[in-house]
């Protein structure tokens, strides 16, 4: 039942979320959301902001749900509760969360939750955690993890990370977040410019095209231990990195025999080979999730277009047509859907095309649009674009219907990059 | 009723789940492309002592030329039009002193940086910053100067010299910049 319920309703609200430097706000129109009724964990002050703060707000963002306003419960129910449905059906709950967090001798905690389908009268599922202090976001993402996927049927990404640049004068920061904005961590920083970075399929290493040499050159950095090392660093331009699914490749862009042209190159930077022949820009190189595809941009046509050809190397089929601009395609995670950038009337939106009907469609208003890097859910397009002379990272569902907008203090945000599930 | 509550399952993967960060980028503070005039020559005074700065090329050198402000070679720039990438007209005859400078000093070598305006993909515009570097490069080694002394790169939309949304400062931004090996 709570599968099939529809999407579409006004939502405007700020979340401020505590320590968050990435602050979020919610500005677009939302769907019918399941009204849920997420109960404080019974001893979650201990934690504060508390375990259900965060889950609803995570619920929240989504679009998808609304956590219903409860008074004080006594006593305060947990996982362990028998649960009245007449009760929470006259608070016109669909479903409920309780539970129940517990202090460990060891210092930890142990959190444990049950998610109800108060419709259908019968509990759903649930969990059990063992965690740290400093864990509570990331259990509290990983609940609303599991009442996302068990009242929607697609996975969360709650849990899931991105990165991004932040500029502060001459200063760039390459920093990595939780998918909420907080949490946010610098993984490099650099008095040059970082553009494009990308998350490894197995979300442990970013690709990315550093300045400090005075010239675009590719480097592959691991996050746990900030280890980097480079992955092409030839005469000339070497830039636009792009994953192979499995991990084990990158294609490049290099310039090194001339033009801006794709190659192949091994994640340790061995084995560099040409990919393809042209004499116009080829750029901005991305698989399909099967690999068996690479789209890119090219201006081969005399304007930039995208374009597709075998991941091994083939004849390239154009894939836009419509307008004079369209750049930096991203395939959403099923493979059958591409988000690229067009210019629509000198702007720079956000376009999602279907590849199977070819129906192209503009999913934002702003003007400065760029790099749309699809959740990996494919609900959502995180992309930068630039409000009031400032760079600010933007998210927009994958039916245009909700808005997102996370922006910081200080500097101009850009080149978002949403990372992969981790389990 | 069914007890379904899992426990204890995520402990490790919470454990593993906060990746440590370092940051081991040095400062690299960018040297720009036009430096002012290094040495300055005093008039000779009565005594005859000439101020020499140590370190700094002498009026011997044949690099003391690029310094030069009256001296052609002392300007490295090459402006292009909106989405174009050939060297204009009036660009011709700096890049030839530039060529036959490269000609007449065979260890000289030469970095030139391509930059586009900020409008549209920054990868696109790396693209369209290398296709104007290339462009200056081809020109160079047209008139005499020999491939291997010259890099050509591109800094796509990522170092403007102007920051404005203005027609103005985009056309100052789309340059090529001609450096010597110890200006970058």
């Amino acid at each position: 039942m709570l599968r099939t319920i529809g999407l579409a309703a006004l939502f405007m609200a700020w979340l401020p979320l505590a320590r968050a430097q990435l602050a979020i706000e919610i500005t677009g129109a939302g769907a019918q959301r399941i009204p849920i009724a997420i109960v404080p964990l019974a001893g979650e002050k201990v934690l504060p902001p508390g375990i259900s703060t965060i889950v609803r707000a995570d619920l929240e963002r989504s679009g998808l749900f609304r956590g219903l306003e409860l008074p004080p419960l006594t006593p305060e129910p947990n996982e362990n509760s028998n649960v009245n449905y007449a009760e929470w059906r006259s608070r016109l709950a669909d479903a409920l969360v309780v539970g129940s967090v517990t202090p460990r001798p060891d210092g930890r905690f142990d959190a444990n939750f049950r998610l109800y389908d108060v419709v259908k009268q019968k509990p759903i599922g649930g969990l059990g955690f063992t965690f740290a202090k400093e864990q509570v976001r990331v259990t509290a993402h990983r609940i609303a993890d599991f009442v996302y996927e068990k009242l929607t049927g697609e996975k969360g990404v709650f849990s899931t990370r991105i990165a991004y640049v932040v500029k502060r004068g001459n200063r760039y920061e390459l920093q990595v977040a939780d998918a909420d904005g907080a949490g946010q961590e610098t993984a490099l920083a650099s008095f040059e410019p970082i553009i494009s970075p990308v998350w490894s399929p197995d979300g442990k290493r970013l690709a990315y095209v550093s300045f400090e040499n005075k010239k675009p050159v590719v480097y592959v950095h691991t996050l746990a231990d900030g280890k980097r090392h480079v992955v092409a660093n030839f005469k000339g331009s070497n830039s636009a990195p792009a994953w192979t699914p499995d991990g084990q490749r990158l294609a490049v862009v290099l310039s090194r025999e001339g033009g801006s042209q794709l190659f192949m190159v091994n994640a340790d930077g061995s084995g560099v080979r040409r990919l393809a022949s042209s004499t116009a820009i080829d750029t901005e190189p991305r698989f399909s999730p099967d690999g068996q595809w690479i789209y890119f941009t090219s201006d081969r046509g005399g304007s930039p277009q995208i374009y597709r050809m075998p991941a091994g190397g083939g004849e390239p089929q154009r894939i836009t047509f419509e307008g004079s601009y369209n750049v930096s395609p991203r395939i959403s995670p099923d493979g059958k859907t591409l988000a690229y950038i067009t210019r629509n009337s000198g702007k720079f939106q956000v376009a999602l095309l279907d590849l199977s009907t070819r129906q192209a469609q503009i999913l934002t208003d702003s003007e400065h649009d760029e790099s749309p890097s699809f959740s990996p859910n494919g609900r959502m397009i995180l992309l930068a674009t630039v409000i009031g002379g400032r760079g600010v990272l933007s998210a927009v569902s994958s039916d245009g219907r909700m808005k997102q907008r996370l922006s910081t203090a200080a500097g101009d945000v850009r080149e978002p990059a949403w990372g992969p599930f981790v389990e | 009723m069914r007890a379904i509550t899992v426990s204890a399952i995520a402990c490790a993967v919470l454990l593993g789940a906060c990746a440590t960060t370092s940051e081991d980028q040095k400062p690299a503070p960018t040297e720009s492309a036009t430096k002012p005039p290094s040495t300055t020559t005093q008039p000779v005074k009565p005594s005859g002592v000439t101020p020499v700065e140590a370190g700094k090329p002498t009026a011997t050198s044949p690099f003391a030329v690029l310094k030069d402000p009256n001296n052609i070679l002392s300007k490295r720039s090459v402006y292009f039009d909106y989405d174009k990438f050939e060297v204009k007209d009036e660009y011709r005859k700096l890049v030839e002193a530039h060529a036959n400078f490269l000609k007449a000093n065979p260890s000289a070598k030469m970095l030139i940086q391509g930059n586009a305006d900020e409008r549209g993909s920054r990868e696109y515009n790396v693209g369209l910053g290398q296709r104007r570097a290339d462009s200056v490069k081809k020109m160079l080694t047209l008139l005499g100067a020999r491939e291997d002394q010259i890099e050509s790169v591109s800094l796509g939309e990522e170092k403007p010299v102007c920051t404005a949304a203005t027609e103005d400062c985009y056309a100052k931004n789309r340059r090529g910049d001609m450096l010597y090996n110890g200006e970058y």
